[in-house]
């Protein structure tokens, strides 16, 4: 089972009922991730990217071939098996954010520490250095209302990575924002691929995204259209 | 659960408006369902007490013969107190009564009572008796405030009354008002007259006999004594218990239509949640919570606002309800202007019982009525949840 990847994707197919046939969102998918990669699964609205990043999330089930995230079989897990694997090894960033609107920043932060059970002073230390990787300190007591549409983007980065996830799946994450958020938001989760080698998947088609990611897969019609590797200089 | 107590928590502080106009709906329920019970429970407690001090004492000896239903007993429900009946007389734990037909003539009118002999010494009911002691030559008598009112009779007032002795033989007196009391118990009052036991001895040629005798206090074991019936305060109080039971039940409707308007608005909540709040239940999946997580903290959340009611009943309620129960509450119009025993002045009684069992039904409710439409989530697709696809 375990093939030395983070994440291998073999011959996947996710197919979803429609009226009386089925619409085929990925149709043999074979991928690799490896730890610290910092990729973009691209491609237009309808291509599967989301069913993709779902499916690798545990959020889903394949329909066929297999999906195994860090030596865990995706369409095997019991729910118990696969809300564990989220708690602990994955992050999560939505397109629209997905913040808890009733809580504060550091609250909504402070969510994923208390899902794991980890201690007061620890779980204030841990949301105090994952405001500072997002620029928030400042924020603490805000509520999303409060805030921009790059700083809700901000808090949702830094509840992502505040458990310090193996992997962070990212679907549009930019899609809401401007120009100068989104590089804003880019950069500092570069600078957290960097430093902590966590691997970002993110599902786009935003041409800014595209300019910092470091591997490409194009998604078209549910197959794997073309996948590169960008050298930067 | 900690957990779920403390995301629950802060959702229900962070929601604001929404939550607490829930919790006062719900903390008004409370207060109201308690207070209804406590004017209940005191109005039944007050009849209860009155029952006892004005009529049934702690129990009672019946003439074998003696049956208030059957008017026709009563010229034959009379026996000498003798033995150990004459004893506990003696010692003051037994006082007697002689009960007899009669009728009265106010204004020219004719009334059927009740006459009843009582020793004007007694101190066992509260009837008035003293205000028979008189010195006068006339036969003193007293009447309740009903009776008053429908025979127009006013203190100092003459009146004709009518009987038969022992023997069958009519005779006929006046007798003065030397007094009007006022009672909530209409069993003491209603067309019936109260002349001392020695005069009415006296009149039937009965000396040293009586109907009934009342006990002082309610005894556990009453010495039997020969063509005397024991009566407890169990049977004396059956219809009374009756009367309440029925009206338990009554209050039980309204009790249900409270409890059904403050669930309502928990359930509605509940239900909106479960639909406004998907990506938010999606959200909690993705992030690693069970469905089963998500639920409970669901059904915490809808349980809780029966807690935060009952913080806010308790800020509010005991004052209030601690002063109504101080001070009582007046009623208007007197009840027994209805045939309802009411006391005037009615003080409700919250027993601690009534508060807890009150708090654990509304608690328990409304977990129910948050945990049905949350077992909802139980069946959510996350990825719908996250997109807010469900319908």
């Amino acid at each position: 089972m375990d093939s030395g990847h983070l994440i291998t994707i073999q011959h996947l197919k996710k197919h979803f009922a429609m009226g009386a046939g089925k619409f085929t969102a990925l149709n043999g998918i074979d991928l690799t991730f490896d730890k610290g990669e910092f990729t973009g699964i691209i491609g237009p609205s309808g291509s599967g990217k989301t069913t993709l990043l779902n499916i690798i999330g545990s959020l889903d089930v394949p329909s066929e071939g297999k999906a195994i995230v860090m030596g865990k079989s995706v369409g095997d897990l019991g729910a118990r098996e696969a809300a564990m694997l989220r708690k602990t090894k994955l992050g999560f960033i939505f397109q629209s954010y997905n913040l808890l609107q009733v809580h504060t920043v550091y609250e909504n932060v402070e969510f994923p520490l208390l899902l794991l059970g980890i201690d007061a002073a620890t779980r204030k230390q841990m949301v105090k250095d994952a405001l500072e990787w997002v620029g928030l300190t400042d924020k603490t007591s805000s509520r999303p209302a409060q805030l921009s549409g790059g700083e809700c983007q901000r808090v949702a980065i830094a509840r992502a990575m505040v458990k310090k996830p193996e992997i962070v799946l990212a679907d549009e994450p930019t899609a809401n924002l401007d120009a100068a958020n989104s590089h804003h938001i880019l950069q500092t989760m570069e600078k957290l691929n960097h430093e902590f080698r966590t691997t970002f998947i993110f599902a786009t088609h935003d041409e800014k995204v595209i300019g910092y990611i470091r591997r490409k897969i194009f998604l078209e019609d549910g197959k794997v259209a073309k996948d590169e590797l960008i050298t930067k200089s | 659960m900690l957990m779920a107590f403390k995301l629950a928590l802060r959702n229900l502080i962070g929601a604001g408006l929404r939550t607490w106009l829930n919790v006062i709906v719900l903390s008004f329920a409370f207060v109201v369902i308690i207070w209804h019970k406590g004017i209940l429970d005191g109005w039944d407690r007050q009849a209860r007490t009155d029952m006892i001090s004005w009529e049934a004492g702690g129990g009672q000896y019946w003439q074998q013969n003696y049956d208030p239903y059957d008017p026709f007993t009563i010229s034959d429900s009379h026996a000498p107190v003798t033995g150990t009946l004459q004893n506990m007389v003696g010692h003051g734990t037994l006082t007697p009564i002689l009960i007899t037909q009669g009728t009265i003539y106010p204004s020219g009118r004719m009334l059927s009572v009740l006459i009843k002999g009582i020793d004007p010494a007694q101190k066992i009911l509260a009837i008035p008796s003293a205000m028979l002691d008189t010195a006068s030559g006339d036969i003193p008598a007293i009447i309740g405030t009903s009776m008053a009112a429908s025979s127009k009779l006013k203190t100092g007032d003459h009146v004709t009354l009518r009987w038969r002795d022992r023997n069958g033989a009519f005779d006929a007196t006046e007798i003065r008002i030397a007094g009007i009391f006022k009672t909530n118990v209409p069993t003491v009052d209603g067309s019936q007259i109260w002349l001392p036991l020695s005069k009415l001895q006296q009149m039937m040629l009965m000396p040293g006999e009586a109907t009934i005798l009342v006990c002082k206090q309610r005894n556990e074991s009453f010495p039997a004594a020969a063509g005397w019936k024991v009566k407890d305060l169990d049977f004396l109080l059956a219809d009374m218990n009756n009367i309440i039971k029925s009206k338990t039940a009554g209050g039980m409707v309204l009790w249900g239509i409270l409890m059904m308007l403050a669930l309502l608005a928990i359930f509605d909540t509940q239900v909106l949640a479960i639909f406004r709040r998907q990506k938010e239940i999606g959200m909690y999946v993705a992030m690693g919570m069970t469905r089963r997580q998500v639920v409970a903290l669901f059904t915490t959340e809808g349980a809780m606002h029966a807690v935060l009611a009952t913080l806010l009943g308790a800020v509010y309620g005991i004052p209030l309800l601690a002063l109504q129960a101080i001070r009582g509450i007046s009623f208007p119009v007197s009840g027994s202007d209805y045939g309802i025993s009411m006391a005037e002045r009615l003080y409700p009684h919250y027993g601690i019982r009534l508060i807890i069992m009150t708090i654990l039904i509304v608690m328990i409710a409304t977990t129910i009525v948050s945990y049905w439409p949350a077992r909802k989530i139980a069946r959510m697709k996350p990825t719908d949840a996250l997109r807010g696809k469900i319908q």
